[in-house]
């Protein structure tokens, strides 16, 4: 019997949330970690046991947290992210520079072969790895290399937020930051380049600039790894060369503004986005709650409404707080940041609340078991 | 020997309750306080100061008898009411508004 497991983070704590293949049923289980943001956690692909969680705190700054029994119990590992030698600066707010400061993690990727390594994306932006389970991290510091000079902040920090392993080139990275763009590795991580050709930023003075671009998200399917997805700040864009080009894909989108993009489990040319009303308004357009998706890949969308809030509804879903099952049907999971965690067992044709009541929702990941 | 009064999240990370008696040798200051507690529950290294230059977390704070200790420099002999354990060091999270 095929069963689901959603990890969820919030503002106040992680929650483990269960189910079996009909996704109908779940058990609640947390707070774990009460009271700390848990920015993201997600599950080896090879041993779904185990799972790293990110912790922080304003106050107490960053833990690492890692189960070996899919989220039962937790063991504190390395937390220290030092960057390699010595850092340089970046763009602040003021146009001066600004020395790189470690301040939390916000991404977690686990390798695709080895439940040992594991990466981590930081703000202020940086990739970290570790090769023992936690316990120590290293800075990939090729990545600032990039024109890191040049990368600054967004409204949220400087994050690297999205880690996107190739299944098939293990030596191909991808990693998305806010507010500098795409970047890609073909060499394990040791050197990057800016894949940011065919974004345009009205917000920064150069819109069709090499760096700093605010990527909220990018997304592929594991058949074809070199097809990406990504929601901009504004703009939902496509690649079908591994990043080295972009086309916009927005079409008929109500608003291209959001944060999370995925793509369905089986079929690789359907995606789905959250449209968000405007960078000054985190909410949906007109208070209803409605996922698009487009089964051509973009620029043909279809609102996904039956189940969802469709007046009066004002949450935001953030850029990690969207996931998808590799069931068939595959469901598609999202959290809020009023604390509501929608799933779907039919690939977004109907949703239902599963947890209505949660801290802010700041991540969602899905592990389907066997 | 000395007493340390921790504040909830760290009670809970470092698995106590109630205060934590550590002995020192040589000067009692923030710095040997920070350094025993942290030998005993390394879990703690990285929530109360950096990992690499020791400078305090911005929202940690340090009272004892009754003063903030907090901006005084780390190797500072601490009152003799907390050398002796008559008074406890008091970590704390800074107090958050709103």
């Amino acid at each position: 019997m095929s069963a689901v497991r959603l990890l969820v983070g919030t503002r106040k704590g992680a929650f483990v949330l269960t189910s079996d293949g009909k996704r109908d049923q779940w058990k609640i289980d947390g707070p774990h970690f009460a009271g700390w943001e848990i920015y993201h956690l997600k599950g080896s692909p090879v041993d779904p046991n185990r799972i790293y969680a990110s912790q922080s705190s304003g106050w107490f700054g960053q833990l690492i947290q890692r189960s070996q029994d899919g989220g039962k119990t937790w063991e504190p590992v390395g937390n220290e992210f030092v960057y390699d030698g010595t850092p340089g600066t970046h763009q602040w707010y003021d146009g001066t520079q600004h020395p790189w400061e470690f301040k939390r993690v916000w991404h977690l990727e686990p390798s695709l072969t080895d439940p040992d390594i594991a990466y981590a994306g930081v703000e202020d932006a940086a990739l970290f790895r570790t090769k023992d389970g936690g316990k120590s991290w290293q800075e990939l510091p090729g990545l600032r290399g990039a024109k890191g000079n040049l990368w600054q902040p967004g409204a949220g920090g400087m994050c690297l937020h999205t880690i996107l392993l190739d299944p098939s080139n293990s030596e191909r990275i991808f990693v998305a930051i806010s507010a500098a763009g795409a970047f890609r590795s073909d060499d394990a991580g040791q050197t990057w380049r800016p894949i940011n050709q065919g974004l345009r930023s009205e917000q920064i003075p150069d819109p069709e600039a090499e760096v700093g671009h605010c990527v909220h998200r990018i997304a592929m399917h594991s058949s074809r790894p070199g097809v990406l997805f990504m929601q901009k700040h504004w703009d939902v864009m496509r690649s079908e060369n591994a990043g080295d080009s972009w086309n916009e894909v927005s079409g008929n989108l109500p608003s291209d503004f959001g944060f999370p993009i995925d793509v369905h489990a089986h079929e690789p040319e359907t995606i789905y986005v959250v449209p968000i009303k405007s960078d000054s308004e985190h909410f949906p357009p007109d208070g209803k709650l409605r996922v698009y998706r487009s089964r051509s890949g973009g620029n043909e969308w279809e609102a996904l409404t039956n189940g969802l809030p469709q007046s009066d509804c004002y949450v935001n879903v953030l850029r990690d707080a969207m996931c998808i099952d590799s069931l068939d049907k595959c469901g598609v999971y999202f959290g809020t940041t009023g604390g509501q965690v929608y799933g779907s067992a039919d690939a977004g044709d109907t949703w239902k609340p599963i947890v209505r009541d949660l801290p802010a929702v700041l991540s969602v990941e899905v592990q389907t078991l066997a | 020997m000395i007493r340390v009064a921790l504040p909830f999240h760290l009670r809970k990370l470092a698995k106590v309750e109630g205060e934590v008696e550590l002995d020192i040798t040589g000067p009692v200051t923030q710095c040997s306080i920070l350094n025993a507690l942290e030998a005993r529950y390394p879990v703690l290294r990285g929530t109360i100061r950096d990992h690499v230059t020791f400078k305090r977390r911005a929202f940690v704070r340090f009272f004892a008898c009754e003063q903030d200790l907090s901006h005084d420099p780390p190797d500072t002999p601490l009152p003799d009411a907390v050398a002796t354990g008559a008074e406890s060091f008091v970590v704390l999270g800074a107090m958050a508004g709103g």
